[in-house]
This record gives C-alpha cells, structure tokens and sequence, in this order.
C-alpha cells in the first residue's frame, strides 16, 4: 500500500503494516494459513496492490448512508424448531480425515 | 453429432419420438470424449450415471410423460453438492470430497427428468476471471485455445461453446456466469438473489452467490431457469415470489414483450471497454424493432470494484474457515498439533488466489479495520443499489458490455490480480445490488465473441429474457459456433 493518510489504524493507532508493508505474518496467523518464508514478500506486495485498490473508496462520502448487508435488506426467516431430517453420521463422516466411535480425531490438544 | 441441438430441439426431438435420451447421451459423451482433452472443461464424468438416468427418462416417456426438460442431457458447474460424485469446487482441499447430499439446484433438475452428465471444471471456490486458477488444470476457449474462457464458470462455458452439451449451470458472484458467457460467445443469466436456492452450493460470498443457467440461448435459459428457481426452506436467503410467467417458460417458452421497452445506456459503463461497435450495432437492431434508449447514470459505479473485494474477500475469509482438515477436505501429512494441522492443511489445500482472498479478508475484517473498511464498503453497497433504483424509475431495462475486452491470452493477468479484478468491472455492481442480469452473444471484435449485458430490475427476468429472445429471433449471434468465425 501506499503510505498516504486515507491508511486506517486501529485503536491503538496500529495499521497492519510493518516497516516494509503488511504484516503477512500476523494476517495469516489469524487466517490459520502457514505461508513459506520464501513467499512472504511476494504475498505483501499482491496484498498491498488489493488494499490499494480498495482504499479507492475511501474517497465516496457515506454520511449518514445506513449499511446494506443483504442485497434486499431483509430480515432472516424463522421457521419452526422441528427436527426435519435424520442425517446418518457415517454417511457424514466418511469424509473425515480420521475418525473413530463417530468423533472427529485430532492432535491431543491436553497432555 | 454433427449439429449442434439446443435443450429445445432436443425436448422437441424426445416428444415426437425421433430419439430417445439414451442415444443423446450416447451422442453428447461420445463428443465429450472426442474434444473435451483439448478444452478441460469437465473435471468428472458421470457416463454410468448418466445412461441409467436417461434410460429412467425414456421410460417414464413411454408412460406417458411429457414434460418440457424430461431426458435432456445438462452438466453441473462443479460447485454444486452431487449425492455419491466427488465435488470439488476446483480445489485440492476438496480433491477428495465426495458431497453426502445433493444441491436444491442438482436436486431440482434431476426431478424434472434432466440428465447430468457430470462436473465442468472452474475457478477455485470460483474464484477467478479466467479459470486459471483451477487444481485441475485451466480451460481453453473453444474460440481460440490459447485464451481464456473467461471465470469463474468456465468450464461450463467453454462446454456450451464447444457444443459438448446444450445447458450448465453456473454460479455468480461478481459476475461468474456473464463475463465467462461473453467470453465463450454464450447465453449465461444470473438470476435476482434469492430465486434459486443456495442450498448445496458450496460457498464463496453469501450475500451475492447465486446460480443460473448458461446455454446458446434465451430459449433454453429459460427453460433451464424455470425449473432451477423457487422457494426453497433450507436456504434462508431463498425469495418466496408468485411469479407465474416462470411456470409457462418451461412449458411455453419465453412470452413476446408486451411492449416496446426504455432501455437505460449507463454512461460510465460506455468509457473504457473494446469492441463497443458491436454494441452499437445491437442498439440499432434494437431500436429498428421500436424499442427506445435513454442515457442513465450510475454514479457510484467506480466504486463497485473496490467495495465487492472489501466485501466478498470478508465473506470469503468466514465461510472458508470451515476448511480445517478435521471434517473433510484435504488433510496435511503427520501434525504436531491441532495448530499445525490447522495450518499446514489450509498451506496446501488451498491455491494463491483462495489465500488472497482469505487474507484480504482477514485485513479488512480484523480489530480496528472493521468500520473503515466492511463498515464503509456495505455503506457503499446502499448506493450503489439506490443508483440502480432511481435509474429503474426512468428505464425497463439496462444494456451495457458484460466485459470490457473479449477472451484474453493464457496466463496474460495471472501475475496482476487487480488487473484480474477489472475483468469484473461491469458485473460486479448488480451483483451488490442482487440484481438479476444476463449476457447474450453481439458480434465479434478481432474473431472474438464479445456480450452484451441486459440488467433487469430485481425479480424481472421475464423483461431481459423477453428482449434478449426477441434480439435472438432477429439475430445469429447466438448461433455461431467456433471455427464458423475463424
């Protein structure tokens, strides 16, 4: 990104960026995403080129303009609290990496 | 199959008995097998299937049915939930996935008696303009196989061109179904979101997903359209709408207009984009069958490009986070920890584009960026939607280019995503607005097919398939087929 003062910070006057643009690092730690070492330059500089183009909107006065969520501002349907279908777990679970007594298994998390 | 028939010829065919959908099948696989390695555009082939699902057909014909789609040969874009067949949504993290149910679209048209075929290839979680950024390799325009057929729907689209089958479905986001349908010199609609369920589609951006059909031509479009739409409880987003013209298209086709329509020509959508003689030319014939233009402004449009990356990067980060390699998908060799697992699975299950997005989302999304960026941009959203509605009070219909250049080369935008990004240019606003909009074959610039975009206020299909019937009755655009051009 271009360092300009349309830059957003958060409340700590924090931007995502470091020295040499965005913080690759921290954004993919909470994306849950390992990103190799050797490719990190390379995703900060498409990122930054993205946010730039984004920052574009920046400009467009949106005073008093109320957001819009859903394309016909609509509220959610509720239906009725029935059960309607009987899924059949092993059915479900046969995509599973690793499963065992219908429980998804992975690394011991507790010691 | 030397000629190449449309889903209506072939209802046609069916009802008078001059074949049976057996031997159609037989017919589109055979041509499947004989052109589809130079294209990709199938990812799975269900030819088992397919044959005991068209001799199902021929049998309830003999019994007396008769409805419009029953037997026709179809294929899904690869995004949809199809019971027992792997569904990968061009992706390796679901390279293995075989879906435990099928899609309200799947399942909807394989009740009205359609036979799929099987999967066509796309873009990664649909995301992408040119079908590059597919796991299973990129499509080749049947125009010119060193091009591009345009994204995400590509796949689907280059099948239809290349007349290996007469309809597919495609999904839309930001214009996955009309700038791929321009490219490839097809009829592709993206119907008001809400008419067709979302059920089973796997998800990229939920508030502007929607599904449509993608044929040669209005006709069948519409046929395609009428037994995809309706209300569906399990998507909670799916319009509960009377709209009895859509019955009478599959059964009677596509209405003449009532009237002579006011078309809108937005002028920001007239300043950057190629081959706008084609369009010039369809205005004409447009207007020699009494229909009037009116220029209209849009003028939040330049904005669009920017607000739909805030926001579907955003929705895009959420929804796939479910992809963690604990409950399906890909899974990564050996974790040291749950973390790892997490990581690692994601690392390798996902391609360049996908992290892009997942990590603009992330940005724009995270503590302190919310409300300068999501905030802002769905602020935006309102009046970009408002600008459609005040141009709705002047005119029946909009008509713009669907692209702003025909089917560009192999890898030409792979290293410069935002210049990817402006493929979207004129289909990207009435996705945000949830608007319904279809692209329909006008001319050729440099033997490139190019399209033309008719939006349509929320819920009006009816108008933009009634205009582009009418244009297509007149025309033959729709007709040709690559190598007629060349």
């Amino acid at each position: 990104m271009t360092k300009n003062n349309q830059t957003p910070a958060d409340e700590q006057g924090h931007t995502q960026e470091s020295s040499d643009g965005i913080d690759v690092a921290h954004l993919a730690g909470l994306a849950r995403l390992a990103i190799d070492a050797d490719k990190t330059q390379a995703v900060s500089k498409d990122l930054q080129s993205i946010i730039g183009l984004i920052d574009v909107m920046q400009s467009v006065n949106t005073e008093g303009v109320e957001p819009l969520s859903h394309a016909f501002d609509g509220t959610a349907r509720l239906r009725a609290d029935d059960v309607t279908e009987h899924p059949d777990p092993e059915q479900f679970q046969r995509n599973a990496p690793a499963t065992a007594d219908h429980y998804y298994l992975v690394p011991r998390v507790v010691e | 199959m030397n000629e190449v028939l449309s889903l209506r010829d072939m209802s046609r065919a069916l009802s008078q008995g001059d074949v049976s959908s057996v031997e159609l099948v037989q017919d589109h696989l055979a041509r499947i097998n004989a052109i589809d390695s130079g294209l990709n555009s199938f990812i799975t082939l269900t030819a088992d299937a397919a044959l005991a699902q068209a001799a199902a057909a021929d049998e309830s014909r003999a019994a007396g049915d008769q409805r419009p789609a029953l037997g026709l040969p179809i294929a899904h874009k690869d995004i949809f939930c199809t019971a027992g067949v792997l569904t990968t949504a061009g992706s390796k993290m679901l390279s293995n996935f075989v879906a435990p149910y099928d899609a309200t679209v799947v399942s909807k048209m394989a009740d009205a008696g359609m036979v799929s075929l099987g999967k066509t290839n796309m873009d990664e979680f649909a995301m992408g303009s040119s079908n590059e950024t597919s796991f299973f390799g990129s499509v080749a325009n049947p125009w010119d196989h060193d091009r591009v057929p345009g994204g995400s729907s590509g796949g689907s689209a280059a099948a239809v061109a290349a007349g290996l089958v007469a309809g597919a479905t495609g999904t839309d986001t930001g214009g996955s179904i009309r700038q791929p349908a321009a490219l490839c010199g097809i009829t592709g609609l993206k119907p008001t979101y809400g008419r067709v369920s979302r059920f089973g589609m796997i998800a990229f951006a939920s508030s502007l997903d929607q599904a449509g059909p993608m044929t040669r031509s209005a006709e069948d479009a519409a046929l395609m359209l009428a037994v995809m739409a309706g209300f569906d409880p399990k998507d909670s987003t799916s319009a509960r709408r009377e709209d009895h013209w859509l019955e009478d298209l599959a059964v009677n086709g596509i209405a003449d207009l009532d009237r002579p329509l006011v078309i809108g020509l937005p002028e920001q959508y007239f300043q950057n984009s190629t081959g706008q003689e084609c369009l010039q030319a369809a205005k004409q014939e447009l207007e020699a069958l009494g229909h009037q233009f009116k220029a209209v402004s849009l003028p939040h449009t330049d904005a669009a490009i920017p607000v739909y990356y805030v926001l579907a990067s955003a929705e895009a980060s959420t929804n796939l986070s479910r992809y963690d390699g604990v409950r399906f998908g890909h899974r990564c060799e050996n974790p040291t920890s749950l973390q790892d697992l997490y990581e690692r699975s994601r690392e390798e299950g996902f391609g360049d584009e996908v992290k892009r997005r997942i990590l603009t989302g992330t940005y724009t999304l995270s503590v302190g960026y919310f409300d300068a960026y999501y905030l802002k941009a769905q602020k935006i959203r309102r009046l970009i939607a408002q600008d459609f509605d005040a141009a709705f009070n002047d005119v029946d219909l909009l008509l713009t280019p669907t692209a702003p250049t025909p089917a560009f080369k192999r890898g030409q935008l792979t290293d410069d995503p935002v210049a990817m990004y402006q493929q979207d240019l004129y289909t990207v606003p009435t996705s945000l607005a949830g608007l319904p909009a279809m692209s329909l074959p006008c001319g050729f610039t440099d033997n490139l097919p190019m399209g033309m975009q008719l939006i349509a206020p929320a819920f009006r299909e009816d108008l933009a398939l009634g205009l582009a019937a009418q244009f297509q009755r007149q025309t033959d655009w729709h007709l040709k087929q690559a190598g007629d051009i060349n």
